[in-house]
């Protein structure tokens, strides 16, 4: 009698397993700080650059800009974290480790719950690098810890729907550079033509048009409004219909190419 | 006896290519086959229908008498797979690796522990057990990747081309440690491009070629086939390479393989003490030689023996091999 007759199955054990490879995930990134730069480094770069750069431009100065900008860069940040779940899968794929889960006596879907439930590691990374960093430069929360749990929670929830756009792309794109830049040509026109970085009354029409149904824009006012104190049920609405359309749409579209790459 | 590994008409394609054209195959249990062929000829395809990683397009495999398609999930229990590139996170130490491959098996985190650290003490991998995999040598990862493949006690073990790209002394560890497995009574199937690898630890041989199983038998079978040694003489000056053919059929009373391009010829033979006289003749024919070996016959060989024409791109004037 070998080991693996005494393992649940069904959804419980595709959930064990899956929590098993999310602690591999998470190990790796331990290994490696510096896969850690996309959710460190570059929020802090931003923070910076804009804060400071552009700040005294923007909002008369940088102190009154970071105040809007902390929240606002929280969004985009886990946004761009989601690269590393379709990136990562598809690294994976390739290699010998894959093919060693894939003999094994694991549920299927083990090697991508795995993946994806580690890159919400990051995401709740980036949420407190943007937020530690922004403190140090003089934001200040305006409400209380359980508008900031409340903001995490919805980022990562965020994080955990967009990341099946980024497993769709690694699992039909051929290489990691082709994921990452596909990803990031997606992404940007949300990051940027959005409320984050500069008030959306400057755009021309078609552009303040696009940024306030923008989903990143959303999030960031709902986050806006938890940290800073506000209104946040309008945007929240439109957040939360983002989400699921995104998982509607992406998660079975991802689900369908994830099998098609590993079953073959 | 039930074979462990049955194989019937396998067919695999890759698109426009046939990679496997209706393969049969059947191991008994505790047993060790050696798959042999050239890059391309099907080992790899086979391995992976076999460890259920790619879905046949035709014919039935069965390890342990279950379906490989339909009773996948109960195969994989039976399983374990070693295979051309390295199955271990380099990222993670040894250790790691195999605790987590214990924890996937559904043991808990103690028990993992208990059989990752037996296997690193076995594969005398403790020493590097809590370095990154990555810094590990070809030799150590290779034990490792084996180690790993053994986490759930696998009744078949597939080996990959395990030993591609290693020194010969490691070579020759690790024929050591599956030596020892198959002792435990393990199944094994190892696909390998080196004759003396699979004569070293195989008790059948089967020799593929383009998808297609050329040769199957013992390997003393095989070698009387093709004759146990080859002498192997590179004459001094090119023009002597007739003059030296003529004295090996003399002394072997068999045709020498000759390759222009190397200026080599080649003979099988049965006894090994036909060397000396290969050397006296030729003394006495007053041919200078730059070489004179004695060697084991290879895949080449093989081939030639198996199929009538060579396996590799090597030019064979006077083709025919007793």
């Amino acid at each position: 009698m070998t080991a693996a007759d005494h393992r649940p199955g069904g959804l419980v054990g595709a959930l064990r397993d899956g929590c098993v490879l999310a602690g591999r995930g998470v190990r790796k990134i331990r290994r490696n700080p510096e896969h850690l730069v996309d959710v460190t480094v570059q929020p802090v770069l931003f923070l910076v650059v804009f804060g400071y750069l552009f700040g005294g431009a923007i909002a008369g100065s940088t102190g009154a800009y970071l105040q809007n900008l902390v929240p606002g860069l929280l969004a985009p940040s886990v946004l761009m974290a989601t690269l590393s779940a379709g990136v990562g899968l598809n690294t994976d794929a390739g290699t010998g480790v894959f093919d060693r889960f894939r003999s094994m006596p694991i549920a299927r879907s083990a090697p991508l719950t795995g993946v994806v439930l580690a890159a919400a590691v990051r995401y709740l990374i980036a949420v407190v690098v943007v937020l530690a960093v922004g403190a140090a430069l003089g934001f200040r929360v305006r409400t209380g810890p359980v508008e900031v749990l409340a903001a995490a929670a919805l980022l990562v929830a965020a994080g955990l729907c967009f990341c099946w756009v980024t497993v769709f792309l690694g699992m039909v794109l051929r290489h990691p550079d082709g994921v990452q830049g596909t990803a990031v040509a997606l992404f940007m026109p949300l990051v940027f033509a959005s409320s984050v970085f500069v008030p959306d009354a400057t755009m021309p029409d078609w552009l303040r048009a696009w940024s306030a149904v923008n989903p990143v824009s959303l999030l960031t006012e709902v986050v806006r409004g938890l940290l800073n104190g506000g209104p946040v049920g309008g945007p929240l609405a439109g957040a939360l219909a983002w989400l699921a359309g995104v998982l509607v749409v992406f998660f079975p579209l991802a689900i369908r190419a994830y099998h098609r790459r590993v079953q073959n | 006896m039930r074979p462990m590994i049955r194989v019937d008409g396998l067919v695999k394609r890759f698109g426009p290519t046939t990679a496997l054209a209706g393969v049969d195959l059947a191991v008994p249990a505790g047993r060790v086959v050696g798959v042999l062929g050239p890059n391309g000829a099907g080992k790899t395809t086979m391995v992976r229908v076999l460890a259920t990683l790619l879905r046949p397009d035709a014919g039935t495999v069965q390890i342990g008498g279950l379906d490989v398609v339909r009773d996948a999930g109960r195969v994989r229990r039976l399983i374990g797979l070693t295979g051309q590139y390295a199955g271990v996170d380099g990222d993670l130490s040894g250790v790691e690796n195999l605790v987590l491959l214990g924890r996937l098996l559904g043991m808990a985190r103690r028990a993992a522990r208990l059989r990752a650290d037996e296997l690193l003490a076995r594969f005398e991998l403790t020493e590097w057990a809590s370095r990154p995999s990555r810094t590990y040598s070809g030799g150590l990862r290779r034990r490792l990747d084996l180690a790993a493949s053994l986490v759930g006690r696998p009744e078949v073990l597939f080996l990959d081309e395990p030993t591609t790209g290693l020194d010969p002394h490691v070579r020759r560890e690790l024929w050591q440690l599956v030596r020892e497995l198959v002792a435990d009574g393990v199944t094994v199937m190892l696909t390998t491009q080196y004759l003396e690898e699979a004569d070293q630890l195989a008790h059948r041989i089967t020799v593929f070629d383009r998808g297609r199983v050329v040769g199957d038998g013992s390997p003393d079978e095989l070698k009387r086939r093709i004759g146990g040694h080859t002498v192997e003489v590179r004459p001094a000056v090119l023009t002597h390479m007739g003059a030296v053919a003529e004295v090996i059929e003399r002394v072997t009373g068999a045709a020498a393989v000759q390759d222009v391009v190397s200026g080599r010829l080649t003979v099988p033979v049965g006894d090994p003490d036909v060397l000396a006289a290969v050397a006296r003749a030729l003394h006495l024919a007053g041919i200078e030689v730059a070489e004179l070996a004695l060697r084991l016959p290879s895949l080449d060989e093989v081939f030639l023996a198996l199929t009538g024409k060579p396996a590799l791109e090597r030019v064979a004037v006077d083709g025919r091999v007793s």
